[in-house]
């Protein structure tokens, strides 16, 4: 067939890549953000500065130590912590008010925002990778693809993994199900609810961290950032349903393939596919493709 | 007794309204009083949106910048990116677009509830706000469209603080009137219905995704006015007029004033305005964000009404202490009312 040869498959298969790359990252962002809904109904829009927060801290760790390991570990316990402390603070004491945790949350966001910009300054930074990282892997049509991006989509695949290990098999997970379905009927059974909460929002937020640092080794950090993850996770989770990791996995892929095929067929529109792929959604599934009745 | 001191306040805050160009520099005519009218309307249409139908929407700023960069594509010409038509047209031209973007926005927010409704209108600001700056063929990428003239009629530019800052103040005016208005037509009466019990409603028979739609495009006419009276006055509209900052420092006039009330947009947009304008004294101007954030999250905290809410519960602790005291002091009352009505008097439409 003649209009197969006019494609060019070494530029659709490289967009293709660099999607799922960026459907991995936009995959850890989200499924700690839909975490922390699923459970706790809060609709944390400081989730973006925990993704950057995690990114500089690993960037400073790294300066410091060389150690890629290290900084992984530090963004993502930096933003676990502060995700702790956030709903120590204010969600827990304002439990069913969400728009009102809604609202601190994104005043949150702005100070940090504001602060981390005092302190790291409009600067771009990246991360260095391990030097086995830093290579190129050979794939056919494409010749090579770097070695990181591989590596990104690897690591989402194991975050995706550990979390459905996690809830599925763990006590933990249980609890957080559990909650999730009937949160009463847990404290009921003697459970300390806020704990788990606290709980969850060190896994949410060491996942955004987590996020952070990968992504500010593979792609970049810069002030900004905050709200375009912020943005990625809200249209994740509207697509693929609040409080569903399975939901969050196929709205990344959905969400993230939209905008890199359409910024590299169609460049200045790139950001409609994305819209058109929500709305769509929306009119067929209001709550999203997995999500359920609150 | 109760409502005629009631009509006099009201007149006799318009009077002062009026008037207070007469006791103001440019600045505080223009950069504060304009301002504050212009962003304020735009602040009521979120306000309008979240205390009678309940849906709290932050693509208010994105609907007026709408109404703006329609504005601008059709009175300031840049490039290639132009249609020239005179500004009663491309005024009119910037409403339409207004109204029918919240239309959209409202059938698509429509679909679900509370704080859904915030995400989803978020996400829409945000995914504007790219579009924005992607896009050269309409809407100028980043550099958005400078110089959009302010028009002149009748030998009165627009572009002038006084002038200006009246065309704001009869917009303001108009639309303030036109919410009171509209939430006491059946219409309105039905929004608050469904904002308070939407089961019910809809077990009446009403449409009620067809009323929350209407509701967004009443909101979106009066953002577009306000979007308009933006690009008057900074003679300029980029992405970073729709960006998340503006979309955030509207909430936040919006918040800081109180959700409940219209009055409350006017009154947390001069309070923005005012912080805004001479915060550069006190703090660090870089570190502003820092400082309108903590107060942000002080409001949400404390006062969830904002300042409407606190100046109506002071209202209400004095009236119980005056009822308590049994004195009740008709002296003061009438003076204060006499006051402020000999500033209604001093109409200054001479201008």
């Amino acid at each position: 067939m003649p209009f197969l040869a006019e494609i060019n498959w070494r530029l659709f298969l490289t967009v293709s890549l660099n999607g799922l790359t960026l459907a991995a990252l936009y995959f850890v962002v989200a499924s700690g953000f839909t975490l922390i809904f699923g459970l706790m109904r809060v609709v944390n829009m400081a989730h973006g500065s925990l993704y950057l927060l995690g990114a500089y801290v690993g960037y400073e760790v790294s300066v410091a130590t060389g150690s890629w390991g290290a900084a992984l570990v530090c963004g993502a316990a930096a933003a676990a912590g502060v995700g702790v402390l956030l709903q120590f603070a204010f969600f827990g004491w304002m439990h069913g008010q969400d728009l009102r945790q809604a609202l601190v949350a994104i005043g949150i966001s702005i100070v940090l925002a504001d602060l981390m910009l005092a302190h790291w300054g409009g600067t771009t930074y990246q991360l260095d990778l391990p030097a086995m990282f830093r290579s190129f892997t050979p794939i056919p049509v494409i010749h090579r693809y770097p070695t990181a991006r591989l590596l990104l989509i690897g690591l989402a695949a194991l975050i995706g993994l550990g979390l459905w290990l996690l809830l599925t098999r763990t006590r933990l997970g249980i609890l957080i199900r559990a909650g999730v379905d009937d949160r009463g009927m847990l404290e009921a059974l003697g459970i300390n609810v806020p704990l788990v909460f606290l709980g969850v929002f060190a896994i949410g937020g060491a996942l955004a961290g987590l996020a952070g640092v990968i992504g500010g080794s593979v792609l970049s950090i810069s002030p900004g950032e905050d709200a375009r993850y912020l943005l990625s996770s809200l249209i994740v989770v509207i697509v693929g349903g609040m409080g569903s990791i399975l939901g969050a996995a196929i709205g990344a892929m959905l969400v993230a393939m939209a905008e890199t095929y359409g910024l590299a067929y169609t460049p200045t529109y790139g950001i409609v596919y994305t819209f058109i792929v929500m709305v769509a959604v929306l009119a067929i599934r209001p709550r999203g493709l997995l999500g359920r009745a609150a | 007794m109760k409502p005629r001191f009631r009509l006099a306040a009201w007149i006799g805050g318009l009077g002062l309204l009026v008037a207070y160009p007469l006791a103001a520099n440019d600045f505080w005519v223009q950069h504060v009083g304009g301002r504050t009218l212009g962003f304020g309307t735009i602040a009521l249409s979120l306000v309008f949106l979240a205390a009678y139908t309940g849906m709290l929407s932050l693509a208010q700023m994105t609907v007026a910048g709408v109404a703006g960069y329609a504005l601008a594509y059709c009175t300031a010409p840049i490039g290639g990116v132009a249609a020239l038509l005179p500004w009663p047209a491309a005024t009119l031209v910037a409403l339409g677009c207004a109204v029918l973007a919240s239309l959209a926005i409202g059938f698509v927010a429509v679909r679900t509830e509370g704080i859904y409704t915030l995400m989803i209108t978020l996400a829409i600001a945000m995914g504007f706000y790219y579009l924005t700056l992607q896009n050269y063929v309409l809407f100028n990428g980043f550099d958005g469209f400078t110089q959009v003239p302010a028009p002149v009629v009748l030998g009165i530019a627009f572009e002038r603080p006084r002038p200006f800052y009246y065309l704001c103040l009869a917009v303001a005016a108009a639309c303030f009137v036109w919410v009171r208005t509209i939430v006491a037509t059946p219409f309105g009466l039905a929004l608050q219905a469904l904002r308070d019990n939407p089961r019910r409603l809809r077990a009446l028979g009403y449409p009620i995704g067809t009323l929350r739609v209407l509701a967004f495009g009443v909101a979106g006419l009066i953002a577009g006015l306000g979007g308009v009276l933006n690009v008057w006055l900074n003679a300029s509209i980029s992405p970073g007029s729709v960006g998340i900052d503006s979309t955030i420092d509207l909430l936040i006039a919006a918040v800081l004033g109180g959700l409940r009330r219209p009055a409350g947009a006017y009154a947390g947009a001069f309070v923005f305005t005012v912080v805004q304008s001479f915060a550069i004294k006190f703090v660090d101007p870089e570190r502003f964000n820092t400082v309108i954030g903590l107060v942000f999250i002080a409001v949400v905290v404390f006062s969830p009404d904002g300042l409407i809410g606190m100046w109506s519960a002071i209202r209400r602790a004095a009236r119980t202490a005056t009822f308590k005291s049994g004195t009740v002091d008709p002296q003061a009352t009438r003076d204060g009312g006499q006051t402020k009505k000999a500033g209604g008097n001093t109409h200054v439409h001479s201008q």
